[in-house]
């Protein structure tokens, strides 16, 4: 086929492919969002009902059928406490450490960097085992040789064991927001403050990280969003189904939402009778999960309107 | 290579010019490989208004930031010769870095407001070094305003915040935020640029006065600003010092061909 | 020793400090403990990647040479196919507890192949669709919906998408398609999808933006269509972006745990059917690594299944990263 005819047919097809991959790529668009408000619907909506001030503050009964969460929601907190208070000044030192101590094409930096982006990609579960094979039995087991002659104290699963595991996991969500937030700093700011006299460290302490705090946050806010939701890293290395007390001391174990939610689903000997709680529990992560985020996305856009308009 | 002379009529400045206040010997500086400075030999008296001359890349900037070593923050720089302050190399192991700065302060061709009130970017110098605290700090602050010719726009709201300011009073805060640290010299890399012809004139006079108690450092793109404002001009060109001399002579008998293009206009 | 000479007027600064031994260089102690406080915890960093290696390592050790672990399992058994009791054939069975123990790795490594490769099936057309669609063909207000939304999804926690499988697609897949098993590849790889798109998302949308304008805009300015341009133009350019897209989506998929351990069915096979249940590498060391002794060949195996991971997962992301890079550099013109 030649001539006009072609050139006009041809045209036609080309419109009709550009139609095609069109509505081809925006139903994927739809069905991203049609996937995301299925689950979540069904969450929301079978969860809800049993959702109440109660069954947050009270404790599980009659075999998880009936009560509340309070313990898991307790132990969740205190685990994720526990790891900000270890992850949030490692992540910042090792960002710090990045952007404003070395340059930028060192050896070092480019090792570190690799090490962050490679324990980014490690599975949680080879965290959990991580943290049996090396918190537990190696520091633990050391511990309780010095401390304690044998007796055994340290070397079980435990807050404190899970909490430096997830502080391990979540690095690198720290020290991704934290840098973002140093590369925010424009450098001439730092040559003013430099010029006045300061040390390398009176610079940050007076200038960088004053000015980063907003992303230093994000960051900590995003672990701690991550922190409350993997199960993996903790199953054996503190967390527990029932127990008849509130963690009090490091080498406790607790309970936990994303443990909890586990245990129920897949060994509760009467799903039936334990899906109204369990709906409700998992609808409680979900909230705790998308408030966190949420607040950590107001904080993004509260600094970039800031920076926009200095 | 070219040495500088100095022929002075006037015995005051002879008097003067028995304190060498800055001195460069065969002062040279690459960025890696791309030489940026080579074989500078100037001396620079105390209590002078010393300014700097030149077309881009003539390295005056190079220098200017050579002299309190705020180059050390470019990764790539490599620095030859001697800079010598006070008699001291400057580039010698056992400097101190951040004491050196406290005595040779600098302003930024662009104004550098940091964040946060009027009163706090004056304390900071201060604050650093634990210099003054208290009402001493506030004496300070308001003398390093009035030096700088701004106290009068901005002793009602030192704790605003810097950044309702104009662009003029914002590079005069940088000039008080300088002299509240009591520095002995002063280095300005084209303060003046982008700035309105009154804040412009209110700078310049803040140096006229300020020469008496700093030695004053001035680069500037503004050959008229030379003129007017220095006692002795240099002229740097692609990286080489091509004379130097009183800003009166250098303007009207310039010894080499090319100072005598650049500043007729001929290139720039 | 200089002297102050100058005479003090109206605008003085103050009197100028004596300069002695100003320039000897202080020692900052405070600077130094700081400085190096800093220093180490980066080292941390690496020391974790390490640290993780050699501790799993460590307990996998004893498979290659301790006498008493290989009376149950060796390196060759965990691979080969291995007689049954009793009879002629060989077979790959994964069942360490049973009174004679078995330790083929073959039906997890299948287990783990198949979900990973619906859940890939599933998830790159619509991750990719996605990221197509808003960076070449929407209007930006398509975008600043799908990218929270996005963002939303990325932030369900896995055992949640896990709980929704077993809950809810496995009876709705039942029905729709008339499954034996409820909890079969399939269902867990649906849910193994939804965890996987956002990062698939991510990283290809960043490809694409990163095609310069440019790019489009010659392409344009040629008469060509905004489709043309994005088949012919645009995705050539970002395919490296996207193919590590994949890479990296793949990397997350294979160490996935929760969702499948979940919603897979956790029946060790060797089907090659993915409406069957089956076993993965991560739900296996989830499911048992609970009720093993230490010391006892069966840890060691899982902690095998452990290594295994790290170095799939870790080649997997290194090549994805390095990909990563490599089209930056070749978008910025650093590289050809």
């Amino acid at each position: 086929m030649s001539g006009r005819g072609a050139i006009a047919m041809n045209r036609g097809l080309i419109k009709a492919f550009a139609g095609f991959f069109y509505s081809l790529t925006g139903f994927a668009c739809l069905l991203v969002l049609a996937m995301v408000v299925i689950v979540l619907g069904n969450i929301l909506v079978n969860g809800l009902p049993m959702l109440s001030w109660e069954f947050l503050t009270a404790a599980p009964e009659a075999g998880m059928t009936k009560g509340g969460i309070f313990p898991a929601i307790f132990g969740t907190a205190a685990l994720v406490l526990l790891m900000t208070i270890v992850v949030i000044p490692l992540g910042v030192a090792t960002a710090v450490y990045l952007h404003e101590y070395t340059r930028p094409d060192s050896r070092t930096v480019n090792i570190v960097r690799l090490a962050l982006q490679n324990l980014a990609g490690v599975p949680a579960i080879v965290f959990g085992l991580f943290g049996l094979g090396f918190f537990i039995q190696f520091v633990g087991g050391g511990l309780d040789k010095v401390l304690y002659g044998g007796r055994l104290s340290f070397a079980q699963p435990c807050i404190l064991w899970a909490a430096l595991t997830m502080a391990l996991l979540t690095l690198p969500t720290v020290v991704v927001a934290t840098e973002e937030a140093l590369r925010a700093v424009p450098q001439s700011y730092r040559e003013a403050v430099y010029t006045l006299g300061a040390t390398r460290w009176q610079v940050i302490r007076r200038l960088v990280l004053p000015q980063s705090i907003g992303g230093i946050l994000t960051g900590g806010i995003l672990a701690v969003s991550r922190g409350a939701g993997e199960v993996a890293p903790i199953m054996f290395t503190g967390a527990a189904y029932f127990l008849p007390y509130l963690p009090k001391q490091l080498n406790d174990q607790f309970m936990e939402l994303g443990y909890h939610i586990y245990v129920m689903t897949t060994q509760s000997p009467d799903v039936e009778a334990t899906k109204p709680l369990l709906y409700s529990t998992v609808l409680v992560l979900l909230l705790l999960t998308f408030t966190l985020n949420f607040v950590s996305v107001i904080i993004r856009s509260q600094i970039r309107r800031r920076l926009r308009a200095s | 290579m070219p040495n500088e002379e100095c022929r002075t009529s006037n015995p005051q400045s002879r008097a003067r010019r028995m304190k060498t206040k800055i001195e460069a010997r065969n002062f040279g500086v690459k960025y890696g490989d791309k030489p940026a400075l080579r074989g500078v030999n100037l001396s620079i008296f105390a209590n002078e208004i010393y300014g700097i001359i030149g077309p881009a890349a003539s390295g005056k900037t190079t220098f200017l930031r050579s002299l309190n070593r705020i180059n050390d923050l470019v990764g790539t720089v490599v620095a030859s010769g001697q800079l010598l302050y006070d008699g001291i190399d400057v580039f010698a192991k056992d400097v101190d870095v951040s004491l050196l700065r406290r005595r040779i302060g600098m302003v930024f061709a662009v104004p550098v407001p940091l964040p946060g009130t009027i009163f706090d970017n004056l304390a900071l110098g201060p604050r650093l070094h634990h210099t003054a605290r208290g009402s001493d700090l506030e004496d300070r602050v308001e003398r390093s305003l009035k030096a700088a010719y701004l106290w009068d726009e901005v002793k009602d709201r030192l704790r605003a915040s810097v950044m309702a300011l104009s662009g003029g009073q914002q590079q005069r805060l940088c000039l008080a935020r300088t002299l509240a640290l009591e520095p002995d010299v002063l280095l300005l890399d084209e303060p003046c640029s982008g700035l309105d012809p009154l804040s412009t004139g209110k700078i310049e006079e803040a140096l006229v006065r300020l020469k008496k108690n700093y030695t004053i450092v001035l680069v500037t793109n503004n050959v008229m600003q030379a003129s007017r404002v220095s006692d002795r001009t240099a002229f740097f060109l692609q990286g080489e010092l091509v004379e130097v001399g009183v800003t009166s002579e250098l303007f009207t008998k310039p010894r080499d061909k090319r100072t005598n293009e650049y500043i007729s206009g001929r290139f720039g | 020793m200089e002297q102050a000479e100058a005479e003090k007027t109206n605008v003085s600064v103050g009197a100028r400090p004596e300069r002695h031994a100003l320039y000897r260089a202080r020692f900052h102690w405070g600077e130094a403990i700081i400085e190096t406080a800093i220093r180490s915890s980066a080292l941390i960093v690496i020391a974790a990647l390490v640290l993780i290696f050699v501790f799993i390592g460590k307990e996998a050790l004893p498979i290659f040479y301790s006498a008493e672990v290989h009376e149950e399992v060796t390196i060759s058994s965990l691979f080969l196919p291995q007689p049954l009791a009793g009879g002629h054939q060989t077979r790959f069975v994964w069942q360490p507890v049973s009174g004679k123990p078995r330790y083929s790795i073959l039906p997890l490594a299948l287990g783990t192949l198949k979900v990973t490769i619906v859940a890939l099936l599933i998830g790159i057309p619509i991750a990719l669709g996605a990221a197509i669609f808003t960076s070449e063909f929407a209007p930006n207000v398509v975008r600043e919906i799908i990218k929270p939304v996005i963002e939303l999804l990325a932030g369900i926690p896995s055992v949640v998408l896990g709980f929704f499988g077993l809950m809810v697609l496995a009876t709705v897949f039942q029905t729709a398609f008339g499954l034996t098993f409820r909890l079969n590849a399939i269902t867990a790889g649906t849910g193994l999808a939804l965890a996987v798109i956002p990062i698939i998302y991510t990283v290809a949308e960043d490809a694409f933006s990163a095609v310069p304008d440019s790019f489009r805009a010659g392409s344009i300015a040629l008469g060509a269509n905004v489709w043309q341009t994005a088949w012919k133009v645009v995705m050539p350019a970002a395919l490296p972006g996207v193919f590590a897209a994949c890479v990296l989506g793949f990397g997350r998929a294979i160490g996935e745990t929760m969702i499948v351990l979940i919603s897979s069915g956790n029946a060790a096979t060797m089907s090659l059917d993915p409406a069957q249940s089956f076993r993965s590498f991560s739900a296996t060391i989830a499911a048992e690594l609970g009720e093993v002794t230490r010391g006892s060949a069966h840890y060691h195996v899982l902690f095998f299944l452990g290594v295994l991971l790290f170095v799939i997962t870790f080649l997997t992301n290194f090549a994805g990263h390095l990909y990563v890079k490599r089209v930056r550099e070749k978008l910025q013109g650093k590289r050809k």
